[in-house]
């Protein structure tokens, strides 16, 4: 069977060791985690994690359940195949030569991002968008000499109905 | 009220109805002690820690009721793990409770520090650190909580010396409300009503029982569904106990040391019933081929168990006894046709495998163990609580001797742990001191917590610990001999100590057999004793295991001989 991404945003108790449980429940199974996001919600009592992960139909319902089984977590949301938004931010430092500078100057200013560190040799980029603008940014910033990146990983809501 | 941090602890035990604690003392844990002496609450002091949680684990699956153990930080926090991994695979409530070093100093690798914890979090159904004494009595309300509903497991408490001995006002707490956990009991109806069709139209179905029932209480549940549809039932090595064995309709034990019937039937049955099982290898074999035939209707409280080996056609989560309350109701109110003439042929199919291939062993003028265990049936009238080690041992005590009673029979199933049986025995006796326990080991596994007869001699526990002395690791050995060419890798138990001068030397009393006829007058003997006994059965080295399916094949492809 074919392994699919599948997005997950789940609720927890906000305590530590949580995350904790929750990783281990992925590497103690073999389930594999491509990207993890954690942060308090509103609620401060409450945290939400975002996990991108890839397995086939039976392992994505095993991993659910098996997410749902562990005591602090609240809800399970798998948003794959639901309407929903995602971000995901990235910092990327690229060699910025007096002949690339104004080059790349365009390219923040076609994908809409920020230059928001600038130095003799180099500028840092912040960057937000769904995976794909991120791809394409790297793709065009890769020639140019890409010197460090940070990513943060997905985050993702449910779109509310209309 | 003002109350320190140990007397909360106590007062919360004492709520939760804890009668016994299996334990072991030291510095982490000294205030708890000393307030534990001032209680009615009875503490047996085991030799080793693994057997503190062994024991709690045999106490509850005895008595149904939750284990409760005891032990310091440290060494006395890692020796429980395998107790706890333990009690996790096999769904058991115990409550391990462990001291830890003062919480200014977690993380300073002070002396006797471990992070229990986080050496847990993965074997135990939660785990807690308490960081303060105010929330103590609510951790130890939800720790028994969590242990005991749902799918039980084992919830592991860890008591910073400091949280111990502070004094604060005491609040009880309230009962228990978890946003996060919540446990589906109730059965989906609609899902029940497509199982009364499955079973309405299926014309040759089987129950498979497993642990489950006997954890949800509902063996009466099964037995009444089994008889009231005509389905053979088998089991699991963990459900044995959850339907009689003596009844005409139990096909016994089902994997890869399975009845031959009991293997064959799920090859060519169209139904099966599958209550509080999660197919485990051992069960299926080879999954691809498992059923093949069959619709599955799979009942059970942990989502996880559902569809996670196996597909199945009508997946029901909920208790085991609701579920299969509600479900004999619906099956009150259909019709189910003339069932005798309806299940004759499938009957006579499952006896037919039965007396072509009965559970067999050649006698010969050596002691088989098999026989053993026979006999001892036979003088115990089936009436006795039996707790095996792992490996040949306990799959002859599968076999050979007929559970009708759920808590009758208290195995390491899932983790398969050698050394469970003798503590394992001690907490059960504890739990029922006037019923008959036994222990039946082999001569390499009951050394792995031998030291325990010294507990069960202190408390005058006269359990009966039968060793079927091969002088190998037997089911090892077995292996060996068949997908090894008979290389035998250090799996001869060479030296062993005498078991009889070693039962002698604990105070207890030793007892051997080295022939046949000697067989009855030792086991007579031994449980007509109101000592603890050790029965030292010198049996045939090479004896095997059968029926036997090799790991990874399809269950009906069994080795017979």
């Amino acid at each position: 069977m074919s392994e699919d991404k599948h997005v997950l945003s789940i609720l927890v108790d906000n305590q530590p060791g949580v995350l904790s449980r929750i990783v281990g429940l992925f590497s103690g199974r073999g389930y594999n985690i491509e990207s993890l996001c954690v942060a308090e919600t509103m609620d401060p009592l409450v945290s939400r994690i975002t996990i991108v992960t890839k397995a086939n139909v039976s392992g994505i319902e095993q991993i659910n359940k098996q997410l749902n089984k562990l005591i602090n977590v609240i809800k399970v949301h798998e948003l794959t195949g639901t309407e929903y938004v995602q971000r995901e931010m990235a910092l990327i430092k690229v060699k910025a030569k007096s002949e690339y500078r104004a080059e790349i100057l365009r390219i923040v200013d076609i994908f809409r991002c920020k230059v928001v560190d600038v130095g003799r040799a180099h500028y840092t980029i912040e960057v937000t968008g769904d995976e794909g603008k991120l791809q394409a940014m790297l793709s065009l910033l890769k020639p140019i000499g890409v010197k460090e990146i940070a990513r943060t990983g997905i985050i993702a809501l449910f779109r509310e109905p209309k | 009220m003002k109350l320190s941090g140990a007397q909360i602890l106590l007062k919360e035990l004492q709520d939760e109805g804890v009668d016994t604690i299996f334990g072991y003392p030291g510095g982490a844990v000294i205030n708890i002690y000393d307030e534990l002496a001032k209680t009615d609450i009875q503490h047996i002091l085991v030799r080793h820690e693994q057997a503190a949680v062994h024991a709690a684990d045999g106490y509850a699956r005895a008595s149904g009721r939750v284990g409760v153990c005891l032990v310091t930080s440290g060494p006395g926090a890692t020796n429980t793990v395998t107790g706890i991994a333990n009690a996790y695979m096999d769904s058991i409530p115990v409550v391990i409770l462990t001291g830890q070093v003062p919480t200014q100093l977690i993380g300073n690798d002070a002396f006797q520090e471990v992070d229990i914890v986080g050496i847990t979090r993965p074997c135990t159904k939660h785990n807690y650190l308490v960081s303060n004494t105010e929330n103590l009595a609510e951790v130890i309300k939800e720790a028994f909580f969590i242990a005991r509903s749902g799918r039980p497991g084992p919830v592991l408490v860890d008591l910073p010396k400091d949280v111990i001995s502070r004094v604060v006002e005491y609040k009880p707490p309230k009962t228990v409300k978890m946003k996060s956990y919540n446990p589906n009991y109730k059965p989906n109806v609609k899902q029940l009503h497509k199982a009364v069709k499955l079973i309405q139209e299926a014309s040759r179905p089987i129950i498979f029982a497993g642990g489950g029932v006997i954890l949800s209480k509902c063996a009466e549940e099964l037995t009444e569904l089994a008889r009231k549809t005509q389905m053979p039932v088998t089991t699991s090595l963990m459900g044995l106990g959850a339907f009689p064995e003596t009844d005409p309709l139990s096909m016994g034990m089902i994997g890869m040391h399975g009845t031959y019937r009991a293997n064959m039937s799920t090859g060519h049955c169209d139904l099966i019933i599958a209550v509080g099982v999660r197919f485990d290898d051992r069960v299926t074999g080879k999954t691809d081929t498992f059923a093949s035939q069959a619709k599955i209707i799979h009942i059970d409280i942990d989502p996880t168990s559902i569809r996670k080996n196996i597909p199945v056609a009508v997946p029901i989560v909920g208790d085991c006894k609701i579920t299969l309350t509600q479900l004999n109701k619906l099956l009150d109110e259909v019709k189910l046709g003339n069932l005798k003439n309806k299940r004759k042929k499938w009957l006579d199919q499952i006896k037919q495998w039965k007396d072509t291939n009965p559970l067999a062993y050649g006698q010969k003028d050596i002691i088989k163990p098999q026989y053993v265990i026979e006999k001892l049936f036979e003088l115990s009238k089936g009436n006795a609580i039996i707790t095996t080690e792992v490996g040949q041992n306990q799959m002859w005590a599968a076999q050979y001797y007929h559970y009708d009673h759920p808590g009758q029979f208290l195995t390491s199933g899932g983790l398969g742990t050698m050394g469970f049986g003798l503590p394992a025995a001690i907490g059960a006796q504890i739990a029922f001191p006037d019923k008959l326990v036994v222990d039946i080991a082999g001569d390499a596994s009951i050394q792995m917590n031998i030291q325990e007869m010294a507990t069960a001699v202190q408390y005058c526990l006269p359990i009966k610990v039968v060793i079927l002395n091969n002088g190998y690791l037997g089911m090892v050995r077995q292996w060996q001999e068949l997908f090894c060419d008979k290389r035998y890798s250090c799996t001869a138990m060479a030296h062993a100590p005498d078991f009889v001068k070693l039962a002698e030397s604990y105070g207890a009393l030793g007892l051997r057999a080295e022939k046949p006829d000697q067989v009855e007058a030792v086991l007579k003997e031994g449980l007509g004793s109101a000592q603890t006994v050790i029965m030292d059965f010198v049996v045939e080295q090479e004896e095997g295991v059968y029926p036997m399916v090799p790991a990874g094949a399809p269950i009906t492809e069994m080795l017979l001989v």
